[in-house]
């Protein structure tokens, strides 16, 4: 007999003497998978996402894709810019509320708050944002769910701006408290990006509510929701401030 | 002289057939898995904003419950997918397993085995090697993934990639590439399981590596004999 047979007929003598034990095995195993089989047809339901272990791994795999598109950024990688027949109209409404419950900012009262490790905190007016050095861009803002529209923004230089209040540049965040109560953060490499503004204008005309009036932040390298609208309080931290959909779920770097 | 009377005469190898060597096999699990949930994930993307208005996929078969915990799958297995791939192909051209099997591709015979295939008179007694059409249809698919994951990455990073999204026509230029891959290797798994189901005796052998020699299948001679 060669040894391969021997060793297939011993395998099989054993697994005869330890058959019952293999049964239970198995169905423990039968169960396990009929119990993640269950957990996935829960995804279906809006609130339910994952089994807290598969979830646990999902959560980390995005916090992993965080740090793969924070070292795959670069400051002097611009986005693709289009010329002015290339925008698109009109420039779609977006928000987690209709277009008719976007926040009216008095732009008469309107002072930018400033916050966390800033020099000079003084709130900002939109006269006094208006007086600073401006930029203008035409770009692709693309939307986390797939469709884009091409849009042209006019405003301040953000790290002109985190510069001149004397922000701590080496600070790992930038918050954004606005008046729809949205919430959302960025990290300090792609706030400093040359393309990222304190959005003024939409079309050469005075950012109009739906767009985010007074002031937006727009910022090409990132997704849509990293582009929040009627800015009130920007904040500069070192802890993580997450954001109104980062906090459900979203990918927080939002890296484009 | 098959490959398996040569095993029998010289009395080395058992009388089993080796078909499948556990790098191909690993890698075909992975894979099937890894595309399994970037597809049922994808479809929950895509339902978000649909590329083509009148196309949409069931939420039913969709996978990730709405459209960030979709969004976490598919960039979570896009890992387990392109690491699998890279390493396999690295394998495939190292190992010579892509010569040795995946080639010559002749036109002629992807013709004739193709009419062998629709008339059910292909040959399949011998598993340990593909036919014409197979071997076009397993490097179309690996073909299909590779340009899928291209457009992929154009789309998640179109302006660190954007060289890679202007080879595929810009942002959604890259869109619909990435939904006609998706398409085609629907397309593939769709066949490729209906043949398993029509040639059982192909299915064990990627979950053992071995298959027994063809006399010992007589369902499949009786459908060979001519």
């Amino acid at each position: 007999m060669r040894p391969s047979d021997e060793m297939r007929r011993q395998a099989r003598d054993l697994s005869i003497s330890v058959r019952p034990e293999l049964r239970l095995i198995e169905r423990r195993l039968f169960l396990r998978q009929t119990l993640s089989l269950g957990a996935l047809t829960l995804l279906t339901g809006c609130d339910a996402t994952a089994p807290s272990g598969v979830q646990s791994i999902l959560t980390n795999m995005s916090k992993f894709n965080d740090a793969v598109q924070a070292a795959i950024f670069r400051q002097d990688r611009l986005a693709p810019t289009f010329s002015e027949q290339d925008i698109t109209k009109p420039f779609p409404f977006n928000a987690y509320y209709s277009e008719s419950e976007a926040p009216v900012v008095d732009l008469a009262t309107y002072k930018l708050e400033l916050s966390g490790m800033i020099a000079d905190r003084t709130p900002w007016s939109v006269e006094a944002l208006r007086g600073l050095p401006q930029q203008s861009q035409i770009t692709r803002h693309c939307c986390v769910e797939g469709w884009s529209a091409i849009g042209k923004w006019g405003g301040v230089p953000f790290a002109d701006f985190l510069k001149r209040v004397g922000a701590d540049l080496t600070a790992r965040y930038v918050g954004f408290r606005c008046a729809d109560n949205y919430f959302t953060s960025i990290d300090m490499a792609s706030a400093l990006h040359p393309q990222t503004i304190l959005a003024l204008t939409y079309a050469d005309e005075p950012l109009p509510v739906k767009y985010g009036a007074p002031m937006k932040l727009r910022i090409p390298t990132k997704l849509g929701f990293k582009n929040p609208k009627h800015i009130m309080a920007i904040f500069v931290t070192d802890t993580y401030p997450g954001g109104y959909w980062e906090d459900q779920g979203y990918n927080w770097f939002g890296g484009m | 002289m098959s490959a398996s009377t040569l095993n029998a005469a010289s009395g080395v190898r058992s009388a089993r057939l080796r078909v499948h060597p556990l790098a191909v096999r690993l890698w075909h699990w992975i894979n099937a898995f890894a595309i399994v949930i970037m597809i049922t994930s994808g479809w929950r993307i895509y339902d978000a904003s649909p590329v083509f208005p009148g196309i949409r996929f069931p939420p039913q078969i969709t996978l990730g419950g709405w459209l960030a915990g979709a969004l976490q799958w598919h960039f979570a297995a896009m890992w387990l997918l392109m690491i699998n791939f890279a390493v396999y192909i690295l394998y495939g051209v190292m190992s010579g397993h892509f010569a040795r099997k995946m080639t010559p591709i002749a036109p002629r015979d992807v013709v004739h085995d193709l009419g062998a295939a629709l008339s059910f008179k292909l040959a399949h007694n011998d598993v340990t090697t593909y036919n014409a059409v197979q071997k076009l249809a397993y490097v179309g698919v690996l073909a299909a993934i590779l340009i899928t994951i291209l457009a992929g990455l154009a789309i998640w990073k179109p302006v660190q990639f954007q060289e890679l999204a202007w080879l595929f026509g810009g942002y959604d230029g890259a869109r619909v590439v990435h939904f006609f891959g998706m398409a085609a290797i629907v397309l593939f798994l769709i066949i490729h399981l209906a043949l398993v189901t029509l040639v059982p005796s192909t299915f064990l052998p990627m979950i053992t590596g071995d298959a027994k020699p063809a006399g010992a299948a007589p369902q499949h001679q009786r459908s060979n004999a001519r």
